[in-house]
């Protein structure tokens, strides 16, 4: 098991590293270039080869990428252009909040699916499973914003349960604040992962080594613990480790929804406002936040199944 | 002596697409103290039905009915608590095929332990002990690495002396065998075979053994009753059996074994194949493939009645089958 932690954590370095040179690429591919976003359209050739120079793009693109490593390296992702500010600082303001939400609409997605899809496949094709399953068909099919702004007209404006936007201070304020984008973020993968459960749970009820469990004599209770849900969930962790990829990109959408501060918010503005190093500095960190949970995944999928581990 | 398990009238369906299909169809059988019971047929005629349907395995949309008398009490009318406290205290199973009766997610010790748990007051340093214990009981070198191992880094022969382990870790009266020995290499089998004897004679317990194979039956059995078709055609004691039978179903098995008797062949001798679940024909299920079917035989079914030596037969013309004889079929 630790081996196989380590030798998880080693493929790690590939991985990043195929970032970089993903962000270092795509940045370079986009429209428009980082001088005349500067400077605007009407710049002196003069200072635009002095910005060029001072960012560095007068040099060939080999040497571009060895200063662009080495700066990742030393921690210096440069400055935003618009904002005025490290982008290191940045991300450090924006990406804890975008995390904290992708974090609690997993966590609720999880509270809401796994005990639903035991009781829609223990109940199978009678009224209970039936319902469940019609309820999330219909969340899955409502587009996030708009489901977003439902919820926020009904329990923001109007029932005023919840603030209609923003961050808080505190930590308690922002799971209070952040717990209507979450639930709304949190409906449709539920959806899909208690499909995917109720499944499996299917398939694992009838397997024989759970009817060797009945056999024994031991309780129901540790029978679908220990013997259905352990199994059942092995396909579900890597179908929710793949999801949280969307999960991040429905949070770009929340976020604009619920006015809050978050990293989406912050890319979309600096893709607008052609804020190079700031795209670049989020790509990067949303990437390794993305494999970060991809390495997380198989670590607990390795936990659940040891023919993994090997 | 009084029997230690009694099975009476025990029938199963399934709802199969409205029409509901009997798999097993109105048997009775006593198994002794002590006694090991050989339950043979080939596959279909229900035999791995009786024993699920005995321990009330059988998946929701199936209807047992019938009683199984197991010290007094019966297994089909009892609450869920009680019959916790019999299955795998009691009344153990083995499976056929131990690389699925097993969890290959966890490790062999929880597995046995969950059982140690469920019926012993054993305290975890007891159990631990017995564990160990039970890996010797059934022939595991290396006992205390092998328990932290998973299903999957044993051998099949290795996995089904796990599965035995697990059964006997309660040291039940009653071990349900499933052709436990079928999914093996046939020197694995002897060796699992010969270990459920020894277990039998050191905890003394009863064993019901399921199993198409006659050589098994010869090797292994005290009494036998034969399956087919849901029922059973023809029971009595292994030796009377093997040299009298009263069926022509038996008839036509025991002329595909060698007379030898612990040499193993499979059922094959016979014409045709057995009915399925959904056409079992009227009147002796075995007519179309018997020699010896007359008019009667197609229009009514045959009820087990008592013969000579302990033996007893489903069949309307049994004279003639055991005038006929085990020779030239
Ligand atoms: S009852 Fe008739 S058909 Fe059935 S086995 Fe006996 S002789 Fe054959």
């Amino acid at each position: 098991m630790s081996l196989f932690f380590l030798r998880r954590l080693i493929q790690l370095i590939p991985t990043l590293a195929f970032i970089l040179v993903v962000v270092f690429v795509l940045v370079r591919l986009l429209p428009g270039d980082p001088t005349s976003a500067i400077l605007g359209d009407r710049a002196l050739d003069a200072d635009v080869a002095r910005i060029n120079h001072d960012l560095g793009l007068d040099r060939s693109i080999p040497v571009q990428f060895v200063l662009f490593l080495k700066a990742v390296a030393t921690g210096n992702l440069g400055n935003s252009i618009t904002l005025k500010l490290p982008v290191t600082t940045l991300i450090a303001q924006r990406l804890p909040v975008t995390v904290m939400l992708t974090v609690m609409a997993a966590l609720m997605s999880l509270v809401m699916a796994v005990p639903l899809a035991f009781v829609a496949a223990l109940r199978r094709d009678e009224l209970a499973d039936s319902a469940i399953r019609g309820t999330f068909q219909v969340g899955l099919s409502m587009p996030v914003f708009y489901l977003g702004l439902i919820l926020l007209t009904v329990f923001g404006a109007r029932l005023g349960w919840f603030p209609v936007g923003g961050y808080g201070d505190s930590f308690g304020e922002h799971i209070y604040h952040l717990f209507l984008p979450a639930f709304t973020l949190a409906l449709s993968l539920a959806a899909i992962l208690m499909r995917n459960l109720r499944a499996a749970i299917i398939g694992v009820v009838g397997a024989e080594y759970v009817v060797f469990a009945r056999s024994k004599g031991i309780m129901p209770g540790v029978i679908l613990m220990r013997h259905v849900l352990r199994s059942a969930l092995i396909s579900t962790v890597s179908l929710f480790g793949l999801s949280v990829g969307t999960l991040l990109g429905g949070a770009v959408i929340t976020e604009t929804v619920f006015a809050i501060p978050g990293a989406g918010r912050l890319m979309i503005d600096s893709i607008y406002g052609r804020d190079y190093p700031v795209v670049q500095g989020m790509t990067m960190a949303l990437a390794v936040v993305v494999s970060l949970t991809f390495f997380l995944t198989d670590v607990v999928e390795a936990w659940l199944d040891p023919r993994v581990a090997r | 002596m009084t029997p230690a398990l009694q099975v009476r009238h025990l029938s199963t369906t399934f709802g199969h697409h409205g029409t509901p299909v009997t798999a097993v169809d109105d048997i009775s059988f006593d198994v002794m103290p002590g006694e090991v019971l050989g339950l043979v047929g080939e596959s279909g005629s229900g035999k791995s039905v009786t024993l699920r349907s005995i321990m009330r395995l059988m998946p929701h949309h199936s209807a047992v009915t019938g009683s199984v008398l197991w010290q007094g009490c019966d297994l089909m009318t009892m609450t869920e608590a009680e019959l916790r406290r019999v299955r795998g205290g009691e009344i153990s199973m083995i499976f056929q095929e131990p690389g699925t009766a097993l969890n290959p997610v966890l490790p062999v010790r929880v597995q046995i332990e969950e059982n140690l748990r469920a019926h012993t007051e054993l305290s975890a340093a007891g159990r631990a002990a017995r564990c160990l214990e039970l890996m010797d009981l059934v022939g595991i070198p290396d006992a205390k690495r092998r328990l932290t191992q998973y299903p999957h880094q044993f051998s099949g022969g290795m996995r089904q002396r796990v599965m035995i382990a697990i059964a006997l870790a309660s040291n039940p009266k009653l071990l349900l065998a499933d052709e436990p020995t079928t999914a093996l290499d046939v020197t694995i089998q002897d060796q699992i075979l010969k270990l459920i004897l020894d277990l039998r004679d050191e905890l003394a317990m009863s064993v019901v053994f399921v199993t198409h194979d006659l050589g098994v039956v010869a090797a292994t059995c005290d009494r036998m009753a034969v399956m087919y078709a849901g029922r059973i055609v023809e029971s009595g004691p292994v030796p009377a059996v093997f040299a009298q039978p009263n069926h022509a179903y038996t008839r036509g098995l025991l002329g595909s074994v060698p007379r030898s008797g612990t040499e193993r062949s499979p059922l094959l001798s016979i014409e045709g194949t057995p009915p399925g679940l959904t056409s079992r024909p009227a009147g002796c299920a075995f007519h179309p493939r018997c020699a010896f079917a007359t008019d009667l035989c197609r229009r009514e079914s045959p009820a087990l009645q008592d013969r000579a030596a302990g033996q007893a037969a489903a069949c309307f013309h049994s004279d003639r089958v055991i005038a006929a004889g085990l020779a030239g079929s």
